[in-house]
C-alpha cells in the first residue's frame, strides 16, 4: 500500500513537474516579430476612437495608434489582429497573453500602472480627456448640485464609476448609480429616460451624442469630474515592449513637431540622407545613430510609423477634427508648443 | 482476479483525477508567479469606494470590499428566492393548465410555454428592462400613492422596486415557470390513466381528485426536476449584470476591475453559489425524502 500510495506522488510530480518551463526572459516583442501579427485590444463601440465602420473595418484614433505600432513592429501597418473587449475584460486580457497591446481608451493611474495593481505598463498618453456629465436640455440640470438624489447612468468597471462617487462624496450630496457593463447600455438607460443624466469621458460623451437623434437637445456639463489621460497599454513585466510602444507613440508626436507627414516623408528621408549636417532629423528617420536597435525595433521604424498613418496631429484630424463624424476640439491634445500637452522627450 | 482488474480501474481513475487536477493547480500557481499576483486577500479590508443603488443593510462607498461583496450577496438572495417564490406558483399554473381539460387554457399555456422556452433569457431579460421597464411613460400607471408603475420601478403601498429589480424579477419568473410548467406536466402525465378513472368512478369532484390522488403521486416524479429548475435560477441569476441591478457578480466585476484581483474574486464567487446551491439540493432532497418515506399527503 506504501508503495503504491509514493507512485501516486511521484507520479503526480512527474506530471506537474513538466508544465514548469515558463522563460520569463523572454519578449513579448520577439513573440510578436515571430508571430508577424499584433494583436490590439480595442472598445470597437467609441466612434472616433474605435468604431466598426460600414466596410466592416474598424477605424479611429485607438485604432490609428494599433496600426502605427504594428508598422513599427513588423513594418506593415494591415497586420493587425483587433480583439473588441468590455472595460471589465481588458486587464485580464493583457495579463494572461490574450492580447499584445490594449489601445482601449484606457485612463493611465497608479493603481494600473503599479505591480501591487493591474501591473500595467503604459505608454505615453494619446488623448487628454477629462470626465463630463451630460443631461436633456429640458431637464434644467446644469450643474452637479442639480443632481442631488438624481440617479446617474455609469459604466460599471471604470476610473468613472469611482470618480463620480468621489466628487458626489466630496460635497456630500447623495445620488443613485445605475450601473451598466456596457456603453451602449449606458446610452440606453440614459435615453429612455432612467436616470437624469449620463457620466463618462467627455469624449465619449460628445462621441454619443453625436449618433443620437437630436444631438442639441443634450448638454455636457462645464463641470470636470476628473483627469482622463488615455494611454495604450502593455504588460508591466515586459520593459522592452514598453520601450518600442512609448517611442512608437513619441514618434508621432515628434512628427507632428518637425512638420513630418504622410505626404512628405519619402522627401524627408531623401533631405536627411543628402544632408549630413541635418544631424537630428537623421538620428530620427535612422539614417544615423541605430537608435532602433536599442529598443528592438528596425532603425528606419519611424519612417514605417509615420507611413502607415502619418503624424498624431494627421491622426487626430482623421478622427476627430472638424470635419470628421466626432468633431472635439483639440485644446489639452495640441502640442505643447501650441499650447497643449503633448510634448516628446528627444531622439537622442 | 476479477476484483484485482476493478482495483487496478478505479486506481487508474484515482490517479488522473490527482495528475490533472495538480496539473492545473500548479498552472495556476506558476501563472499567478508570473503576472505578479500571488494569493492575497488582505483587499477584501480596504474600501470599496464605489456606490449601490440597491442595498439592503446600510451601505456607503467606505465601507470595506467584504461588506460590498455581502450586500451583494444579500441583492442576489432577494432576487432568487423571490423568483423562486413566484416561478413556482406560475409554474404550477401553468403545468394545470396543460394538463387540465379547458382548452382555451391548455391553448394559451402552450403558447407561453412555447415561446419562452425558445429564446434565451439575456433577450428576455433585455427585453422587460430596456422595452418592458424604460419604455413606459414616467406617469403609465397611477392610483393615488399607493400604486405606481412607471421607468423608475414600482411602488406600492409604501414598499417600492426599482425597475431593474422588478425587471429581473419578472423576467427570471416567467423564464423558469415555462420550465416549472413542463416539469409538472410531466409528473402528472407519469399517474397511471386508471388512477384518473377510478377517483372519477368514486365520485370524488375533478379539482379534489387532483389534489388528493393525483399530485401525491406525481410529487416524486416533480421533485427532482423542480430542484434543477431552482439550481438554474440561482445561477441565471447572475445575468442580473445585463441589466444594471447590483447583484453579488456585479459587483464582483466592479471589484476585479478596482483590485486586479480576478482569480480570488472569482474563488469567493465559486464558493458562494457552491453553497447556496448545495443547499437548495439538500433541502429539496430532504423534502423528496419526507415525501417518499411517509407519503405526505397534501390537504
Amino acid at each position: 500500500m506504501h508503495k503504491l500510495l509514493s507512485g501516486i506522488a511521484f507520479l503526480s510530480l512527474l506530471i506537474t513537474g513538466c508544465s514548469n518551463s515558463y522563460q520569463k526572459d523572454s519578449s513579448r516583442l520577439d513573440l510578436i516579430k515571430e508571430r508577424g501579427e499584433l494583436i490590439c485590444g480595442v472598445s470597437g463601440k467609441i466612434p472616433g476612437f474605435s468604431f466598426l465602420g460600414i466596410n466592416g473595418e474598424y477605424k479611429g484614433l485607438d485604432i490609428d495608434i494599433c496600426k502605427s505600432f504594428a508598422a513599427g513592429i513588423l513594418g506593415d501597418s494591415n497586420k493587425v489582429q483587433y480583439r473588441p473587449l468590455t472595460a471589465a475584460e481588458r486587464f485580464t486580457a493583457i495579463k494572461t497573453g490574450e492580447i499584445d497591446v490594449l489601445s482601449r481608451n484606457t485612463t493611465f493611474t497608479l493603481s494600473r500602472d503599479s505591480s501591487g495593481g493591474n501591473g500595467l505598463s503604459f505608454a505615453p498618453v494619446v488623448f487628454y480627456d477629462g470626465q463630463g456629465l451630460m443631461t436633456k436640455k429640458e431637464s434644467n440640470i446644469k450643474s452637479i448640485e442639480d443632481l442631488e438624489n438624481k440617479s446617474i447612468c455609469v459604466g460599471s468597471g471604470t476610473t468613472t464609476e469611482q470618480n463620480i462617487n468621489d466628487v458626489f462624496e466630496s460635497k456630500s450630496l447623495q445620488y443613485t448609480p445605475i450601473k451598466y457593463q456596457d456603453l451602449n447600455q449606458v446610452i440606453a438607460g440614459y435615453l429612455q429616460g432612467r436616470c437624469s443624466a449620463m457620466t463618462s469621458d467627455r469624449s465619449q460623451l460628445a462621441a454619443a451624442r453625436s449618433g443620437f437623434k437630436n444631438p442639441e437637445d443634450h448638454i455636457i456639463l462645464e463641470n470636470i469630474l476628473s483627469k482622463e489621460p488615455l494611454s495604450p497599454a502593455s504588460d508591466g513585466t515586459d520593459n522592452k515592449l514598453a520601450d518600442a510602444l512609448r517611442w512608437i507613440i513619441f514618434t508621432l508626436i515628434t512628427a507632428e513637431e518637425e512638420g513630418i507627414t504622410k505626404e512628405n516623408i519619402d522627401e524627408k528621408v531623401k533631405l536627411a540622407k543628402n544632408n549630413p549636417q541635418l544631424k537630428s532629423l537623421r538620428r530620427f528617420l535612422g539614417i544615423d545613430g541605430g537608435l532602433g536597435e536599442k529598443i528592438g525595433l528596425s532603425n528606419d521604424f519611424t519612417v514605417n510609423v509615420i507611413k502607415a498613418s502619418g503624424n498624431y496631429g494627421e491622426i487626430y484630424e482623421r478622427n476627430l477634427g472638424k470635419d470628421s463624424n466626432v468633431p472635439i476640439s483639440r485644446e489639452l491634445n495640441e502640442l505643447f508648443k501650441n499650447g497643449g500637452l503633448h510634448f516628446s522627450p528627444p531622439f537622442n | 482476479m476479477k476484483r484485482n482488474k476493478g482495483i487496478i480501474f478505479q486506481l487508474i481513475i484515482i490517479l488522473s483525477f490527482i495528475s490533472i487536477f495538480g496539473f492545473l493547480i500548479n498552472n495556476l500557481i506558476i501563472n499567478l508567479i508570473r503576472t505578479d499576483l500571488g494569493f492575497n486577500f488582505s483587499w477584501l479590508l480596504k474600501p470599496s469606494s464605489f456606490a449601490l443603488a440597491e442595498h439592503a443593510l446600510p451601505y456607503s462607498p467606505s465601507d470595506s470590499y467584504a461588506w460590498a461583496l455581502l450586500i451583494g450577496w444579500l441583492n442576489s438572495l432577494k432576487v432568487i428566492f423571490i423568483s423562486l417564490f413566484l416561478s413556482t406558483i406560475l409554474g404550477i399554473m401553468i403545468g394545470l393548465s396543460r394538463t387540465g381539460k379547458n382548452t382555451i387554457l391548455n391553448i394559451i399555456s402552450s403558447f407561453y410555454i412555447t415561446i419562452i422556452r425558445q429564446t434565451p433569457l439575456l433577450l428576455q431579460l433585455m427585453f422587460w428592462y430596456f422595452v418592458g421597464f424604460l419604455g413606459l411613460k414616467n406617469n403609465f400607471l397611477y392610483f393615488s400613492n399607493l400604486f405606481k408603475i412607471n421607468n423608475q420601478g414600482i411602488e406600492f403601498f409604501g414598499l417600492s422596486f426599482t425597475s431593474e429589480f422588478s425587471a429581473l424579477i419578472i423576467g427570471l419568473s416567467v423564464f423558469t415557470s415555462a420550465f416549472i410548467g413542463e416539469v409538472i406536466r410531466g409528473g402528472i402525465i407519469s399517474v397511471p390513466k386508471g388512477q384518473w378513472e377510478s377517483f372519477r368512478s368514486l365520485g370524488i369532484s375533478e379539482s379534489n381528485g387532483l389534489i388528493r390522488v393525483i399530485i401525491p403521486q406525481a410529487l416524486p416524479a416533480i421533485i427532482p426536476g423542480l430542484t434543477n429548475q431552482f439550481l438554474n435560477l440561482a445561477k441565471n441569476s447572475t445575468l442580473a449584470i445585463a441589466i444594471g441591478y447590483s447583484d453579488i457578480y456585479a459587483i464582483n466585476d466592479t471589484i476585479i476591475n478596482q483590485t486586479g484581483r480576478a482569480i480570488e474574486c472569482f474563488i469567493i464567487l465559486l464558493f458562494t453559489f457552491l453553497i447556496l446551491n448545495l443547499l437548495i439540493t439538500n433541502l429539496m432532497e430532504t423534502i423528496n425524502k419526507l415525501i417518499n418515506k411517509k407519503k405526505i399527503y397534501i390537504n
